[in-house]
């Protein structure tokens, strides 16, 4: 027996007590079927050879770790660690998830009519959920689909009512306990209805310093003329495995605007795709990144305009420090029919350290003729005649150098627009800047 | 107050020298004017005042009230009390003028033993003197320096020379680029600053800015050097017959 087989069957044990301890209904029990069958066959792509995916992420380690599936009780969590350590409003509704398992304790709803927000695995019956899951995330589409697909249980469904504003953001929090190397595969599913606005935002966290394994699969369905607002908080600690998988697929005239901030992950990889699949929609996919140590953060961004008058946006911009590693990896693919298209990618870097690196490549694939396309990207370290500029008003280098990162994350930070995580993620990133300066040269 | 003694510089890893024994007392109080051809080391000389790292100091000194502060940071002397005013401001995107100025203030108070202002205090100075300095109040909430015009530059840079009030101000070339209304501008900042205690240094090519600004000393530099030192007249002497005699002085 292999080492690799002997890993296969450890997540074959998992997928097994699964099926036993957290039975599901027959659609989704074959639903899981189905994305074993597919992980069991090509197990993580680690192949380094011809990959061109994976090419800037070696999944080797993650191959080799070994992880503790929560099949029962989830760790506990206190309702003050989640106020330390995670964005929250008593405004909003907030699903909270530890390891993977819904706690309704830990949960918080606010009315608002238009909104149905519940676990997947209690929503069973809901026709629109049979729909759209699996549908723009296929089961088939990779290791990590397949994988997730697997261990369905709980996640956050989100459905909003057709020309419904929505109040109130609703978040999505999904925690890894300490204690242990836990594994955990969160889902989330919103579908939102023709007309509607809507705020939600996804966070995963880990609370402790074990390393652990999530990979979360995102599903996103926007209907004629909606707006969704996302946004993707991912403060993971720097010994975690984090391979996240978003899907979206707009009707016309619908714009998703998505922001995502990423701090941490021993390996990350924010693996956003937005199919604009009718005529008149647009996104907006913007990232804030911050890396130092030996982390690896790896956002692979794409969209796809399969029909004419779309218009995205790829905005990311990363801090790197240390022996850190990011990869910008932004594609935009104008299809035949897609006339009148606007697309523009740009991923700006502050890279502090020799140490660190980014492999930056926004690409553009494009076989409309009548379209507008522009891609561009820089790397360098902090502007010396701006942080000259600043000491010769009296600023001492490091205050400057300091102001200069929280200018260039400003960008992002400021637009976030919903203030409980906006000041979130400023405090995080405030945090982090000393962690980063004090690895840079 | 400020006394450079044959300062030789060059720029980082060049062999060439660019101040070549360079000679220069500054009393408090008074305006001295630095003119001078393209290439004479003007603009160098403004920048190794302040302790711009391009540039490395080869030998001689400069004191301030006689400390030597040739090893000083660039913030270090700024907080002893010199000021540059840019000819080419940086931009610092996503800082706002105003965090930008009450960092630069509090660093300038906490070395001074004061306390620094309160957010309510330092609003008010700083409405104030972007009334006075004639800045449009909505380009103080943008990035400092982006997106700004020639003009606009120049005049936040008047407005933290103002705020900061510092005891030795250098104006590299402020004038360039500037119609009269902005000229006028920045003559009325420096002639509203002038006192007994304040010194400023003006380095200009033209003698435009000294129709608004009357300097006690004027100097020409040329090939590193000063080649001269007169009163005012020496600037309107330039203006009519230019550089040449002391480009050939200095050939020969």
């Amino acid at each position: 027996m292999t080492l690799a087989t002997a890993r296969g069957e450890k997540y074959a044990v998992d997928f097994k007590a699964l099926t036993e301890s957290r039975p599901v209904s027959d659609w989704m029990s074959e639903l899981r079927q189905r994305g074993w069958d597919h992980f069991d066959s090509i197990g993580f792509p680690t192949e380094r050879r011809g990959n061109e995916l994976w090419k800037y992420t070696n999944l080797a380690a993650l191959d080799s770790a070994v992880f503790a599936f929560q099949r029962d009780e989830p760790g506990e969590v206190s309702a003050e660690v989640i106020n330390e350590c995670a964005p929250w409003s008593d405004d909003w509704t907030t699903l909270v998830f530890v390891d993977g398992r819904y706690s309704e304790m830990l949960s918080h709803v606010s009315a608002d009519a238009g909104v149905e927000v519940k676990n997947i695995s209690d929503a069973a019956d809901d026709a629109t959920l049979r729909e759209n899951l699996a549908q723009h995330a296929a089961v088939d589409e990779s290791a990590f689909s397949g994988l997730n697909t697997a261990f369905l249980a709980d996640g956050g469904y989100v459905k909003i009512a057709d020309n419904y504003e929505a109040t109130s953001p609703v978040q999505l929090l999904y925690f890894t306990s300490p204690g242990a190397s836990r594994a955990s595969f969160p889902r989330t599913l919103v579908v939102a209805g023709n007309n509607s606005r809507s705020k939600v935002i996804e966070t995963y966290v880990s609370l402790g310093a074990e390393s652990g394994f999530t990979a979360p699969v995102a599903e996103y369905v926007l209907g004629s003329g909606t707006g969704i607002d996302h946004f993707r908080v991912l403060v993971e600690n720097e010994e975690s495995f984090h391979i996240g998988t978003t899907r979206v697929y707009q009707h016309d005239n619908s714009n998703f605007t998505s922001t995502s901030f990423a701090l941490g992950p021993k390996i990350g990889r924010n693996d956003l795709h937005v199919l604009l699949d009718a005529p008149g929609a647009e996104c907006t996919l913007n990232g804030l990144y911050l890396t130092t140590g030996d982390q690896h953060m790896d956002n692979h961004i794409s969209t796809t305009h399969a029909k004419p008058h779309g218009t995205s946006h790829q905005f990311y911009k990363g801090v790197l420090s240390g022996n850190s590693r990011a990869v910008f990896s932004g594609k935009v693919l104008v299809k035949k029919d897609a006339q009148k298209t606007q697309a523009y990618q740009k991923d700006l870097n502050l890279v502090l350290s020799h140490g660190a690196e980014i492999d930056t490549k926004p690409s553009l694939e494009i076989y409309a003729d009548d379209v507008q396309c522009a891609h561009g990207a820089t790397a360098g370290h902090t502007d010396p005649e701006a942080l000259f500029y600043m000491q010769s008003r009296g600023i001492d280098q490091k205050t400057a150098q300091a102001m200069l990162m929280r200018g260039f994350a400003a960008e992002i930070v400021d637009s976030i627009g919903i203030p409980a995580l906006q000041d979130f993620v400023q405090g995080v990133t405030e945090n982090t800047i000393p962690l980063l300066q004090a690895a840079a040269d | 107050m400020l006394q450079v003694k044959d300062l030789h510089a060059s720029v980082v890893d060049a062999d060439e020298e660019i101040l070549k024994g360079l000679t220069l007392d500054i009393g408090p109080g008074e305006v001295h004017t630095i003119m001078g051809p393209n290439g004479g080391g003007k603009s160098t000389f403004a920048n190794v005042l302040l302790g711009r790292p391009d540039y490395v100091v080869n030998s001689g000194s400069i004191k301030l009230d006689d400390e030597d502060i040739v090893d000083l940071l660039p913030e270090q002397r700024a907080l002893r009390g010199l000021f540059l005013a840019f000819q080419y401001p940086a931009e610092i995107p996503g800082v706002r003028p105003w965090q930008f100025l009450k960092a630069a203030l509090d660093a300038r108070r906490d070395y001074a033993g004061e306390k620094p202002l309160s957010v309510r205090e330092f609003s008010k100075l700083f409405d104030e003197k972007v009334e006075a300095v004639g800045i449009d109040p909505d380009l103080v909430k943008r990035s400092l320096n982006e997106g700004f015009s020639g003009g606009e530059k120049k005049r936040n840079e008047m407005l933290q020379l103002e705020m900061l009030e510092p005891r030795l101000a250098i104006l590299d070339e402020t004038d360039s680029g500037l119609d009269v209304d902005a000229l006028r501008i920045v003559a009325e900042g420096v002639n509203s600053l002038r006192s007994p205690e304040r010194s400023f240094l003006i380095v200009t090519h033209y003698q435009r800015l000294l129709n608004y600004i009357k300097p006690d000393v004027v100097h020409i530099l040329v090939d590193g050097q000063i080649v001269e030192t007169a009163g005012p007249e020496l600037a309107l002497e330039v203006e009519k017959s230019g550089y040449e005699k002391y480009l050939k002085a200095a050939a020969g």
